[in-house]
């Protein structure tokens, strides 16, 4: 089997070569390896890279493979967004805050891709703590885009989502805050899912906005993504605002019918604002689902317009808590030589965190402040309430939401960097399903002048079989997502 | 001017759960820095807090004990403030909708009157670390073992007038809850930690002054003297025309004053908002039922029973009822032999003095409630005097085994044989020749002093053992003979 067969297979590919033993998961573990350091260069995608251990656990795997012993994911290399900690292994969330913080313990996500005998090969570079569209904020550096190394990947997962597209691993782990799979998977052409609030334990995740973050995977397929998706869910004690739902196996549930599936199309989402490429690529992949028969019907989500401002007051408020911890006490970044108490907090936080995240703690911290509490957060909160009603009377008619997942293709660098409002626009299709703590899905929808555009489709709570299933029929009648950046130019 | 005080206290209160109110992590007291502290107590990055249902049923309990509402759905708050020994940067606090919400509590002052307290509301809320300043020289050392300590804080509406009824619900406070088995209330070690909202306004008037808080206050007997100290200090400053400042003070006990910690104008922004990685405590009826079922027999119906039943008056009653174990002791007394009163006057005395004097806990006493028992029986059915039933006492006290046992050893029994006591008194009045003249000179008052004089006399003689009643009958129909 050639290298570049074992880097563009899919994980469900992968697997039946690993069970047929045409395959050893060392090699494709070493394959992964190389490829990583062949095009980590130029990428940035990965920070932190545990080639050893990896080895040692695909041999692992093999032994297990010889022996009939085979899980959901035995062998399959995997790379994990460093917001996930991984016990023993440094896990930075994109900052020098945490530049050399190594956890003690593994996230609930990670034990049960190990469980399900997945092998680690590293952690992915992300915006600093998530907070982030382009993976520009990271203290690591920027990503790159593998389809255009002058443009960015997209984030907050842009590291995971590149890493993916370039062949590094078959199978990634990403979360999503207001888009950071989707967005990412978007902008490089590959399948994010983000499960339904409460789906995926957030036990292990350092979090940015605690209502909001959610955990999935991006792969090459909506296929895989079932594969990931029934590995990584469950209840947690640890968690409790996991849901108590039974997780059926995605996997074994996913069929080709959407024969009747009744899809919205938002007027918001599709109102003169698009840009008439996406519009275009986004109609035609739509166009392939009515075609198979689904039926493709305008709804409307009257209040859409306000998710931007509603997500920017609740996400920075909880995030400028979740992130008091980082003062420079008990682990993490601290400034040398402190004065007193004062000085030791401030510039901590002001060496430790980047200029992105800074704005985010002030900006959460004035929407909780005494006398704007009412003005900001309290009518976040309401707002969100109203957004989610939006959702749940559109549903009420159709069976899945589709739009754009993103504004646009992949950007150049810096091409948003100074204009913080600018940046947030490129989440405007993709906020709205976490404050309603929607699932949804990208899935790749044709190239714009060589670059990826991603289709979005969002499902009822705790219903990512339906919109997998869409998508996996999409990926059936259509290649969009066979498509593959050129990288020979810097690993040949 | 005639000052009236008005306060409003604040309690803390540690409950006795198995682990903190977040993490499995166990709370006892007294472990070396940091061991009892895991990575959620340390806000390590990724950690989540979850739940303990005991400090949740430990809450519900104090509602149910002071008859207040419990709050259907209680929500968590974080309260966001940086300080090295609050790890997360906020404590996890119940600010919008505490889980018990309004009742009044009934408190016994010392004249068996009961005073109401009302209680405004009583939240979860997680304790912070502690920081160590004198460990290490230039440093500041943080221990977090006690970070997510489960607390309730209780708040009452600035109900108290005085320094008395303050501690007065406070003692009341502690006996609940040792009671309900959710706190061992104990002061010194911090479980029970005291606030108290102090302001001062003319007798008479209805407005209510500039209040300051006294913080920590870690004692009964520091509460009343910090309330009085204060009153002292906001009375002099009102006296000479000044204004009180709001502010937080902390009680010096060794000066005996208060000292300004903060001001409140600078207070921080605490910035409360909904706990997002908590659910609401959601609390139905049928919940509330079932720990209603738990709830054992609390202080005050015990203080009505114990009067009604065993005919025991408000101040024995009010004297036995806080400290469940003496309760408990004075019943098994009582169950053992009938007699309340003797019993009650027994606990209450002899034996509270001894194990006062040698500080120790009525569970530890080397006296069992049969042991008392038994030596109240031998007093009922006249084998002991009140003086031998005193040796006696000490006797048990020593371990020289049950009443019968030490009256047979040490030969105290009463002498209540008429016989022999009558040759007894013949003896005294015989030997006494001159003490007779006088005694039958004197008129009735001094015939009553002089006859304690021959009554020593036959003790004496028989070593304590005469029936000092029949001895005095005895006396006085030998004497009168003399005539």
């Amino acid at each position: 089997m050639t290298d570049n067969a074992l880097l563009s297979g899919s994980v469900s590919s992968l697997r039946q070569q690993l069970r047929d033993r045409a395959v050893s998961s060392e090699e494709l573990t070493r394959a992964c390896l190389e490829r990583i350091e062949a095009c980590n260069g130029a990428l940035n995608a990965v920070i932190t890279m545990c080639s050893e251990q990896a080895l040692d656990s695909a041999r692992e795997a093999d032994k297990a493979i010889a022996k009939g012993d085979i899980a959901s994911l035995t062998g399959i290399p995997l790379l994990h967004k460093d917001i996930f900690c991984t016990n023993g292994v440094r896990t930075t969330c994109g900052s020098r805050m945490l530049e050399q913080f190594v956890p003690a313990y593994d996230a609930t996500v990670v034990t049960k891709m190990r469980g399900e005998g997945a092998v680690m090969l590293g952690k992915c570079n992300m915006d600093e703590f998530a907070m982030g569209s382009s993976n520009e904020t990271s203290f690591f550096g920027a990503v790159r885009n593998p389809w255009d190394l002058n443009c960015v990947p997209g984030g907050s997962s842009g590291g995971s989502a590149a890493a993916l597209a370039a062949g590094m691993a078959p199978l990634v782990t990403g979360t999503d805050t207001g888009g950071s799979i989707r967005q990412p998977a978007s902008l490089c052409g590959v399948t994010g899912l983000k499960p339904t609030y409460g789906r995926v334990s957030r036990l292990g995740i350092i979090a940015f906005a605690s209502s909001l973050d959610q955990a999935g995977p991006m792969a090459r397929t909506a296929e895989d993504c079932a594969i990931a998706l029934t590995a990584m869910s469950g209840i947690d004690a640890g968690d409790s605002t996991s849901a108590d739902i039974p997780v059926p196996d995605f996997h074994a549930g996913l069929h080709h019918d959407v024969q009747g599936l009744r899809i919205g199309l938002p007027r918001e989402y599709f109102n003169e604002d698009l840009d008439p490429d996406v519009r275009e690529r986004v109609m035609a992949a739509l166009s392939a689902l009515e075609q198979a028969g689904a039926t493709l019907v305008d709804i409307e989500l009257p209040h859409s317009h306000y998710a931007i401002a509603t997500y920017y007051v609740i996400a920075p408020a909880e995030a400028s808590a979740n992130l008091a911890r980082y003062d420079g006490v008990r682990f993490g970044y601290r400034c040398e030589d402190p004065v007193d108490l004062e000085d030791l907090y401030l510039r901590s936080r002001s060496e430790g965190f980047g200029e992105e995240v800074q704005r985010r703690i002030l900006v959460g911290t004035y929407a909780l402040s005494a006398g704007f509490y009412d003005a900001y957060f309290n009518k976040a909160q309401q707002v969100r309430r109203v957004i989610t009603e939006d959702f749940t009377r559109a549903f009420e008619s159709v069976d899945v939401i589709a739009g754009p997942s993103a504004p646009g293709v992949a950007f150049q660098f810096g091409a948003k960097q100074q204009d913080p409002v600018a940046m947030y626009m490129e989440d405007i299709y993709t906020l709205a399903v976490n404050l309603a703590g929607l699932p949804g899905l990208s899935t790749p929808a044709g190239l714009i002048n060589g670059m990826p555009v991603g289709l979005q489709l969002i499902g009822k709570p705790f219903d990512e079989q339906t919109i997998l299933n869409a998508a996996h029929r999409l990926q059936s009648d259509t290649d969009w997502h066979m498509a593959r950046p050129q990288l020979e130019t810097v690993a040949p | 001017m005639s000052w009236e005080t008005v306060m409003g206290l604040e309690v803390h209160l540690q409950l006795a759960t198995q682990s903190k109110i977040f993490s499995g992590s166990a709370t006892a007291f007294g472990a070396a820095p940091n061991e009892q502290a895991d990575a959620v107590d340390l806000g390590m990055p990724g950690m989540l807090p979850v739940l303990n249902e005991e400090a949740v049923r430990y809450a519900v309990k104090f509602g149910l004990g002071i008859g207040a509402r419990i709050g259907e759905r209680s929500v968590f708050d974080r309260k966001n403030y940086f300080y090295p020994d609050l790890p997360k940067g906020y404590q996890v606090s119940q600010f919008f909708a505490p889980i018990v919400c309004e009742g009044v509590f009934e408190v016994p002052l010392e004249d068996g009157s009961l005073f109401p307290v009302r209680i405004t509301r009583a939240h979860l809320e997680e304790d912070a670390g502690k920081s160590v300043h004198d460990a290490f020289s230039r440093e500041t050392g943080i221990d977090l073992n006690r970070a997510g300590t489960p607390l309730l804080e209780i708040v009452t509406e600035p109900d108290f007038r005085s320094a008395e009824q303050a501690v007065a619900y406070l003692k009341a406070l502690h006996s609940l809850v040792t009671y309900l088995g959710i706190s061992d209330g104990n002061m010194a070690e911090g479980s029970m930690r005291c606030d108290i909202n102090i302001s001062l306004r003319e007798k008479g008037s209805d407005a209510l002054g500039t209040r300051t808080e006294i913080k920590n206050v870690n004692s009964f007997r520091f509460v009343e003297r910090a309330i009085h100290s204060e009153y002292e200090r906001q009375a002099d400053i009102l006296d000479s025309g000044g204004s009180i400042t709001q502010e937080t003070r902390l009680y010096d006990a060794e000066q005996n004053v208060t000292r300004s910690m903060r001001s409140k104008e600078v207070a921080n922004d605490y910035r409360y908002f909904p706990e997002p990685d908590l659910l609401p405590i959601v609390i139905d009826a049928e919940y509330i039922e079932a720990v209603r079922a738990t709830l054992p027999e609390l202080p005050g119906a015990k203080r009505a029973r114990f009067t009604a039943d065993y005919g025991l008056n408000d101040y024995d009653a009010a004297l036995l009822v806080p400290n469940h174990a003496l309760a408990d002791y004075f019943e098994a007394v009582v169950t053992a032999r009938g007699a309340a009163k003797p019993a009650a006057n027994w606990i209450l005395g002899d034996l509270t003095a001894a194990l006062n004097r040698n500080e120790i806990d009525i569970t530890s006493s080397p006296i069992s409630a049969a042991q008392l028992a038994g030596l109240i029986a031998r007093i009922e059915d006249g084998t002991l005097s009140s003086k031998l039933a005193k040796q006696v006492f000490d006797g048990l006290w020593a371990g020289e085994g049950d009443a019968d046992q030490i009256i047979e050893a040490r030969g105290l029994k009463q002498v209540s044989d008429s016989g022999a006591l009558e040759s007894m008194v013949e003896a005294v009045i015989a030997d006494n020749p001159d003490q007779v003249a006088q005694y039958l000179a004197a008129d009735e008052t001094k015939q009553k002093k002089l006859s304690g004089f021959f009554v020593g006399q036959i003790m004496k003689a028989s070593k304590g053992q005469a029936n000092p009643q029949m001895i005095n009958e005895l006396l006085l129909k030998k004497l009168n003979d003399q005539s």
